[in-house]
């Protein structure tokens, strides 16, 4: 791996709140910078807004070339003109997430100017973030956009854990939520992945206690081993064994990973060199800070905490139509917790639809080719709007 | 929509909220909400029905009669309705207990196992009784529980359930002409159409 030069920063659109924002930990953290992008046109009357959330390590690039790396936008098959979630019809806001990487203030952004004026970048002094936090941020970036009710709230995984708190906090600011593959509090078992990847990072050698870039360097061993272990929890078995089998492929000398024991063969499974791939792509976009705050932040999220552990209690009176999508080879969220928060929003006597799509493809499925559930997020969304009358 | 369909639909008050067990395609919620203003949601237990319905817009979401109902709180709807899915359920009993602690009316279909080409069958032929209705062997039916409208009637009095209405429909939802005798009713129907309040409500 190539790139333990320090991530380019690059300028990306963001709004700046010089207020700031009261966290839950207790600090007040100013200013606030929130980068988004937007598609497709606010109507006049301001109510076909839809708020996507991007999942863990996604940005808010959601529909477009990512200008860092040059790939297509994260959901470019699904937000669109003409998509499921049409850009014709809505007006469609990706917001990177409080303490993220793209641009939203984070443990890359600098500190408020010291006395003697000197700045200097938070790192691991960020304050710790809720998924909470997170939405607020959103909140706020949405109410300055001049939008008073959200038409829905759309993301997967960790976009989903958004959804819920979207869901929960601001009921009378949105119309419709549509939480997919995700869950209403982390489990155990997320929480051990997560903290698996958190101490590869730490035993990077150019960790530095989180102040690698002032050795101009990343821990890019450390945060690819993490992202190399937790692409294993996006998939699912069948979807590895169909995609890479046992198969064998003899890589070329320069291209092999000098650290591997396996590497003086000159033989690697297919897999494995997937997984290398993966994880060498993603240390040049993504700050290992960030991966520990974002991970930290989805850890905390338990949405029943503030009820006794009592979930149905978080969703009492709710007026939002929710629709919760679970993917039945999903083993990171699986489908059972989605029928537990299906039961909780029974039990509150919510407005629920719940499919499971059949697939084979684990977690990742729902930024993959499923028809099924493209239809179910295009109708979902028309039946919504048919309820609330809209054109 | 199916004739008997458009009964069970005639028999909802607009503008109530209503929970369709088994809600199929989804014809039914789809006629309540768009023709008669109703919050009008439903549980189907294939998932393909499921998807299908969702994905026309209808709140429709994976479950069974059996095991979803109670996650509903009291009273969260005015109609809870149960379609030609009573003989099919684990435990009917409690089934209907459901739909009248999360309903204020239940509205239940169910096809009629006293039925004269039923009876006449066993009686003749010795062996259970396949007709236009009836039509899966025994062996891989999913009716595991038949019953006859004097049947149902006699446990909605165990239960103390008030019997609004009811009628007698022949297999396309015809009404049959029994309405004056449950006898005869039991006799000539091929299905059974009931709309049940709770003790205490009537």
């Amino acid at each position: 791996m190539n790139s333990t030069a320090p991530l380019d920063v690059g300028e990306h659109p963001h709004a700046s709140f010089p207020e700031g924002l009261d966290l839950e930990c207790g600090v007040h953290l100013a200013p606030l910078d929130v980068a988004y992008r937007t598609y497709g046109q606010l109507s006049p009357r301001r109510d076909n807004a839809i708020v996507v959330c991007h999942a863990f390590t996604g940005d808010q690039y959601v529909a477009e070339t990512h200008p860092q790396t040059g790939k297509p936008g994260w959901w470019a098959r699904m937000v669109g003109p003409g998509r499921p979630i049409d850009t014709n019809r809505f007006f469609v806001i990706c917001i990177n997430v409080l303490g993220g990487c793209m641009g939203s203030t984070g443990p890359r952004s600098l500190k408020p100017a010291r006395a003697d004026g000197k700045a200097e970048r938070w790192g691991t002094d960020f304050p710790p973030v809720t998924i909470r936090d997170m939405v607020r941020a959103q909140y706020k970036l949405v109410r300055s956009l001049g939008i008073e009710r959200l038409f829905a709230v759309v993301g997967g995984s960790m976009g989903g854990m958004q959804v819920l708190e979207w869901a929960v906090t601001y009921p009378e600011m949105m119309l419709a939520a549509m939480p997919i593959a995700t869950a209403p509090f982390h489990s155990a078992q997320n929480i051990a992945f997560n903290e698996v990847g958190r101490q590869a990072i730490f035993a990077d050698p150019d960790w530095f206690g989180g102040r690698y870039w002032e050795h101009n360097v990343v821990p890019a061993r450390g945060l690819a081993v993490a992202r190399m272990m937790a692409h294993i929890t996006y998939l699912s078995e069948e979807a590895l064994t169909s995609k890479f089998g046992r198969r064998v492929r003899r890589e070329p000398k320069e291209a092999q990973a000098p650290e591997s024991s396996l590497a003086m063969f000159g033989d690697v499974f297919e897999v494995e060199s997937y997984l290398r791939y993966q994880g060498s792509a993603f240390v040049r976009r993504f700050d290992a800070n960030s991966y520990l705050t974002i991970t930290r932040a989805m850890d905390w999220f338990d949405l029943s905490a503030e009820h006794d552990g009592h979930l149905p209690a978080a969703f009492a009176g709710t007026p939002v139509r929710f629709c919760v999508v679970s993917f039945s080879s999903d083993w990171l969220f699986p489908t059972s917790s989605s029928r537990y928060l299906v039961r909780a929003l029974n039990q509150a006597a919510a407005n629920v639809s719940f499919v499971e799509i059949e697939t084979d493809k684990g977690h990742d499925s729902f930024l993959l080719d499923e028809p099924d559930f493209d239809r179910t997020v295009r109708g979902f969304l028309c039946g919504v709007a048919d309820h609330a009358g809209l054109a | 929509m199916r004739l008997d369909q458009r009964l069970i639909a005639d028999m909802i008050e607009p503008g109530t909220r209503v929970l369709d067990v088994g809600s199929g395609d989804g014809t039914l919620i789809d006629h309540l909400f768009r023709l008669r203003g109703c919050d009008a949601r439903g549980i189907e237990i294939d998932m393909k029905e499921v998807t299908r319905s969702v994905a026309h817009g209808l709140p429709v979401v994976h479950g069974d009669a059996d095991h979803d109902l109670a996650h509903y709180p009291d009273d969260a709807f005015d109609y809870v309705v149960l379609q030609r899915t009573l003989q099919a359920v684990e435990r009917p009993r409690e089934v209907l207990r459901q739909m009248l602690r999360i309903g204020r009316h239940a509205i239940v279909s169910f096809p009629n196992f006293g039925h004269w080409q039923l009876r006449l069958k066993l009686l003749l032929g010795g062996r259970m009784p396949m007709t236009a209705v009836w039509h899966t062997q025994w062996y891989e039916t999913p009716n595991i529980h038949p019953c006859t409208i004097r049947d149902f009637i006699a446990l909605c009095a165990e239960e103390g359930y008030c019997v609004q209405q009811w009628m007698a429909v022949d297999e396309d939802g015809e009404r049959a002409p029994w309405r004056r005798s449950i006898r005869l009713a039991n006799l000539f129907g091929e299905q059974a159409l009931f709309l049940l309040r709770r003790k205490g409500d009537c």
